[in-house]
């Protein structure tokens, strides 16, 4: 008998409890504290090294020193981590929450306010700008 | 004599979402001979190693699988950490250890969905990776991906379990442990499952040591190999029993991978019990000079991975010989006189990874 029943249990007790999935996306999911879900950078401590630039394995980050400007192909980063483990000023870090699916690959650029010691620099800005390019879509 | 005809299957088929295309050779149901063709995912993995440094290598070597993407790269760090000479603290060699036993976890279990199938038996496919979305929620916890992990490093692993986490696991594998024991208890005893695993797809002993059998293909067959009795990692301090099967047939390979799941669950209870305080890291200076040869115990089998380095940063030559492929002579083998109805079946028993064989 037991070699028919073998699932019965089972059957029975998933009966009456709470389904194990959850209504996505009207529940949104709780990441745990150490997923890896996109590269957020510190502008205000980066020296503009290069280092995350070269250690890259997909290349999808570009350091430019002159105009101060960090930028990132989030569609061709494999959220590996090296980059902020390399990071001399550990201004780069890891942190939960995929960036959203878009029509287009585009690069993201963080740029450094040229207060902060970029003394060539024309442009004031006051606070790190963010500006999203269509630029190198691939 | 029956009218021969040739059947050809996949390299598109239901039971099996990676692409192997086999040309069988059937007597009315019955098939004589099977040709396989492999091909169709390959990436050229392996010659990126002129393109990246080794460092970076690591992460590309992960990606050659889904699966044992811990392994892939635990693997390549150790051959160059030998060529190195770089001792590995005792704490990574147990959270590495942690991280193998939890990849072996998941991966059986997703078998034995995938085995549940592909006989048709739905309700027990959910069973099974119901019980595997715990070990995957556990991996989320620890490296922060649920399938690619970037946790190891030449020289160590990135990060580390505190004591909490890992009472935490202990805890959450022992409460699955009795759901599993319900779960597998139906794949062993239940008559449906029986009729279409007991002596279908048997390959004896000998065959198994002729065709090159490795894994839980080869312990199926009575063949006591396990490289996790090398003792790389912290299998050294560990006691464990190679789990085999005389029967040779599915239903014996599906009874070693249930073994093994339940020893992965004690081996990681151990290696949380033994596991040493100290660095997880140590660092790696300048650039690797000369070869070497790692073999690993993956889910699916014995892995070797072979580096040379010439001492640059980029390194001469990387190989990975995966599980399936030394597994698909076997698993020809198994389809000879076997029925056309249990083709699909006998292929998924040697739990095969057509990404990793390709690269």
């Amino acid at each position: 008998m037991a070699q028919f029943m073998g699932l019965a249990k089972t059957v029975l007790r998933n009966l009456f409890s709470k389904p194990v999935t959850t209504s996505y996306p009207a529940v949104p999911r709780e990441y745990p504290e150490r997923t890896r879900g996109h590269i957020e950078i510190q502008i205000e401590d980066c020296i503009f090294c290069g280092l995350c630039m070269r250690s890259c394995p997909p290349g999808a980050i570009q350091v430019n020193r002159g105009t101060g400007a960090w930028t990132i192909n989030r569609f061709d980063c494999i959220q590996c981590g090296y980059c902020v483990e390399k990071c001399p000023k550990k201004c780069l870090s890891i942190v939960p929450g995929y960036t959203a699916p878009e029509e287009k690959k585009h690069t993201t650029s963080v740029v450094k306010p040229a207060a902060e010691g970029n003394a060539g620099q024309a442009a004031a800005a006051k606070a790190p700008v963010k500006a999203e390019a269509d630029a190198k879509a691939e | 004599m029956a009218k021969r005809s040739i059947v050809p299957f996949g390299p598109q088929h239901p039971v099996l979402p990676e692409p192997i295309h086999l040309d069988l050779v059937l007597e009315d149901e019955t098939v004589i001979e099977a040709v396989p063709s492999i091909g169709y995912v390959h990436r050229g993995l392996e010659s990126l190693v002129t393109k990246k440094d080794f460092n970076e290598m690591v992460y590309v070597t992960e990606r050659i699988c889904g699966i044992c993407s811990f392994m892939h790269g635990m693997g390549y760090c150790n051959a160059l950490e030998k060529i190195m000479q770089v001792e590995v603290p005792r704490r990574a060699d147990y959270l590495r250890t942690i991280w193998c036993e939890m990849s072996r976890l998941h991966s059986h279990l997703l078998w034995l969905g995938l085995l549940a199938d592909a006989f048709g038996f739905e309700a027990l496919f959910m069973q099974s990776w119901r019980l595997r979305e715990k070990i995957l929620d556990m991996f989320e916890i620890s490296t922060g991906g649920r399938v690619i992990f970037s946790v190891n490093k030449v020289g160590g692993v990135l990060k580390d379990m505190p004591s909490d986490m890992l009472k935490s696991f202990v805890s959450i594998l022992d409460d699955m442990e009795k759901e599993l024991k319900e779960t597998t208890t139906v794949f062993l005893n239940d008559f449906t499952v029986k009729s279409r695993l007991e002596g279908v797809g048997i390959i004896t002993k000998d065959d198994a040591i002729r065709r090159g059998a490795v894994g839980p293909m080869m312990r199926a067959s009575g063949i006591e190999v396990d490289m996790r009795k090398t003792g790389y990692a912290a299998y050294g301090d560990i006691d464990f029993e190679i789990i085999t099967s005389t029967e040779c047939d599915s239903l014996a390979r599906c009874k070693v991978r249930i073994g093994e799941i339940f020893q992965s669950i004690g081996i990681i209870r151990q290696a949380a019990a033994k596991i040493p305080q100290g660095e997880i890291s140590v660092p790696v200076k300048g650039n690797p000079d000369g070869e070497y040869f790692v073999r690993l115990e993956q889910p699916r089998g014995e892995a070797f991975y072979y580096v040379r380095a010439n001492g640059t940063k980029f390194l001469d030559r990387m190989r990975v010989r995966t599980p399936t492929f030394a597994n698909i002579p076997a698993m020809l083998q198994t389809l000879k006189g076997a029925q056309f109805a249990d083709v699909p079946l006998l292929i998924l028993t040697i739990d095969p990874c057509i990404s990793c064989t390709e690269r």
